[in-house]
């Protein structure tokens, strides 16, 4: 790292910057010409196609695209860049899945409301922080009834819900759920208790053993037969089951890593104190070892949030499935590039996001003893 | 994994042979609605249209049935199934039926234990080339080279048929229908080969799909069609049924147009029969008599439905071929309604 890390302060510093990193030796300086020239190439066609010779809803022409044959693109050849038609007409299909159009308001609540539900167990200074907390708690009921329906509300059966709602939904609950269930699991693993401790592994260790795609095919087809003949549990909800575990057991992991590294001393001091097993646990050994783990529990949440897209093999069509659905249909097949690069662009906002989020929260708990 | 696949296949077909003695059809009318595996998407056969409803020969099998049963073509409820999966689903009893472009084989009628119970598309593998090939049939293909997609049926239909005519060939191969499709687009191979269906929905999307032919050449049987569990034939009657009635409607010349007029007009004796004028032929099957004049006037006849999702008019562009009635030089046949 150059020690002159803020170089934008004046156009001076900026040039002396760019001297010493760009252009400090004829080899250096070639590269960056030559990085410079790739990135605007890379950059020009890139804008030109997304952005600047784009179809949005109109084509050259000023007619509404309906289907592919409107794109301008297929119009005149080679003249014309991406089709974003696709997202506008399927935007229902993208965001909510088969939710019936006039219900959609719901799941546009439940979406506004999602980061006031995050925002305080996510930021510890923030004022109210008690309120939006109780809040925080109250959110998966609100959010199941306003979803799934009930007194007042038409039910809207989960074989209806898709796209960005299903994935949000495995995501986020799937990490939910599965952050107490990891940390339960990662102190077990590491108990005296033989029985809690052999259960422990063995269940760790057999679901990291598996592909996540094997667990929900066996939740999706296995589930069924170890439950009373009638009782068909949910899709979304078998999914939901195969996530959550797969999820924590990849969390203990990373948890028991942190635990790990706390030196033996501070439980000893602790227990020198005359706290017991939960209050030493609670107070002096998670909160270090919760810490330390920060990066590879963030690493195993974006992994589960892109994981999630495999739910398509079991029938559930989430963001990535409703774009494949969306080029099946005969009047917009073939336009790969919009579709993907449009469900690739909201799977990176979420997780930069959370990428973003874990480098905040670690520069806010660093401390000078670790 | 073998072994654990055979004891999870087996287990599954004991749950389905448990399940399945509550008669599907009194679970399905039971519960309101038909829930019916189809496919994750493929154009004209079956996919959700912009507005989600779901669209397709294959989905309007399912529609038929609902239409039988129900009287409301509208009462099913689609369960989106992979090729890996659809058979256990069905097998456990998580959908009443399958109608997802599958073909009947003697391996998944008896050794899965399904029923199949008739062919609504006979499908089979078929080469495209460029117009400007100047070719006009596949015996003329000698040294092509040939877009395949690795470890499929087609690969060996196309070494046996190539072999067979003393002709050679280079083998470009491929992963996924959309790799082929950019392969060929290309220039990397003369000839692009998979079932003749999907060759004609690969055409559809090319920027100009008039430069591409199909060659009349078949090479394999695919005969798709809808399936049951095999140990419940009174369903698969039903099912079954459905699928005859829009065939029959079509040699009868019965449309979703002209079946009140025909009802209340024909003199045709097994029009009669099939409309419910003639009353009693419903209740063999379980149903109301005009069961199968609602599914003609709710979801139409077999070439009504054809024409509609990839005949001619279509962007999928597929003439009715093999898939014509007996009469017109097709093989389609269902046997007489008495």
């Amino acid at each position: 790292m150059t020690p002159n890390t803020s170089p934008y302060l004046s156009p001076n510093k900026m040039l002396n910057w760019s001297k010493k990193n760009l252009f400090s030796s004829w080899v250096n300086t070639i590269m960056t010409v030559i990085a410079l020239i790739f990135l605007y190439e890379v950059g020009t066609f890139f804008l030109n196609w997304a952005i600047f010779k784009a179809d949005f809803i109109n084509n050259f022409r000023g007619e509404t695209i309906t289907d592919r044959t409107f794109c301008s693109k297929n119009i005149e050849v080679g003249q014309h860049g991406a089709c974003w038609a696709i997202i506008f007409v399927r935007f229902h299909q993208f965001m909510y899945g088969f939710y019936p159009v006039e219900e959609a308001w719901r799941v546009n609540l439940v979406y506004a409301f999602l980061p006031f539900a995050l925002i305080g167990v996510l930021f510890d200074k923030l004022p109210l922080r008690r309120v939006f907390l109780y809040f925080t708690f109250a959110f998966p009921f609100i959010a199941y009834f306003m979803l799934y329906g009930g007194p007042g509300l038409s039910v809207v059966a989960t074989n209806k819900w898709g796209g960005l709602l299903v994935t949000l939904f495995l995501g986020v609950t799937g990490i939910a759920l599965a952050f107490p269930l990891s940390i339960l699991l990662a102190l077990g693993r590491r108990s005296n208790m033989p029985i809690v401790k052999s259960i422990c592994v063995v269940f760790i260790e057999f679901i990291r053993g598996v592909p996540l795609i094997t667990l929900l095919f066996t939740a999706n087809v296995m589930l069924p037969l170890f439950l009373p003949e009638g009782v068909k549990p949910d899709n979304l909800l078998r999914a939901l089951v195969a996530v959550t575990l797969f999820q924590s057991a990849y969390m203990a992991e990373a948890i028991r890593g942190g635990l790990q590294a706390i030196p033996k001393g501070q439980i000893e001091a602790a227990q020198s104190l005359g706290l017991n097993y939960w209050q030493t646990t609670r107070k002096i050994i998670l909160p270090q070892a919760l810490k330390i783990a920060i990066p590879p529990i963030v690493n195993t949440c974006i992994g589960l949030f892109k994981d999630t897209s495999l739910v398509l093999i079991i029938g559930l069509f989430d963001l990535l499935g409703i774009g494949r659905a969306a080029l099946s249909d005969i009047t917009w097949t073939k336009l790969y590039y919009e579709v993907y690069v449009f469900v690739s662009l909201i799977f990176f906002i979420f997780c930069f996001g959370m990428s973003r989020y874990s480098l905040y929260l670690e520069k806010k708990l660093k401390t000078d003893n670790s | 994994m073998t072994i654990i696949k055979t004891l999870f296949a087996s287990m599954i077909l004991t749950l389905g042979l448990a399940t399945a003695n509550a008669g599907t059809l009194d679970v399905v009318k039971e519960r309101g609605n038909l829930i019916c595996g189809s496919n994750t998407g493929l154009a004209g056969f079956g996919n959700p249209n912009d507005a989600g409803v779901w669209e397709g020969i294959d989905v309007d099998v399912c529609r038929a049935v609902a239409a039988a049963v129900f009287g409301d073509a509208s009462k099913v409820e689609y369960v989106p199934l992979t090729s890996k999966v659809r058979f256990t689903s069905l097998q456990s009893g998580e959908v009443d039926m399958l109608s997802r472009n599958t073909t009947w084989t003697l391996q998944r009628d008896v050794e899965l234990g399904l029923e199949f119970v008739g062919v609504n598309y006979y499908d089979g593998q078929g080469f495209m080339v460029r117009k400007d090939l100047g070719v006009s049939s596949a015996t003329e293909l000698d040294g092509a080279s040939v877009c395949i997609q690795v470890g499929t049926t087609t690969e060996m239909n196309l070494a046996d048929y190539f072999s067979a005519n003393g002709m050679s060939y280079e083998s470009i191969p491929v992963e996924t229908n959309a790799e082929a499709d950019a392969a060929y687009l290309a220039g990397r191979c003369d000839i692009y080969t998979t079932d003749a269906s999907g060759l004609y929905a690969s055409r559809a999307g090319y920027p100009d799909p008039s430069a591409h032919i199909v060659l009349p050449e078949i090479v394999s049987k695919e005969p798709l069609g809808p399936s049951v569990r095999g140990n419940d034939s009174e369903w698969a009657d039903v099912v079954r049924w459905s699928l005859n009635a829009m065939i029959i409607a079509e040699e009868k010349g019965i449309t979703s147009g002209n079946v009140d007029d025909m009802i209340a007009n024909s003199p045709d004796p097994e029009t009669q029969r099939l409309l419910g004028v003639k009353a009693g032929y419903g209740a063999w099957l379980g149903l109301s008599d005009d069961w199968a004049a609602n599914i003609i006037r709710q979801v139409g006849n077999y070439s009504e439905s054809f024409e509609k999702h990839i005949g001619v008019n279509t962007p999928i562009n597929i003439a009715r071929g093999l898939n014509a009635l007996y009469k017109d030089g097709g093989i389609l046949y269902a046997p007489p309604f008495r």
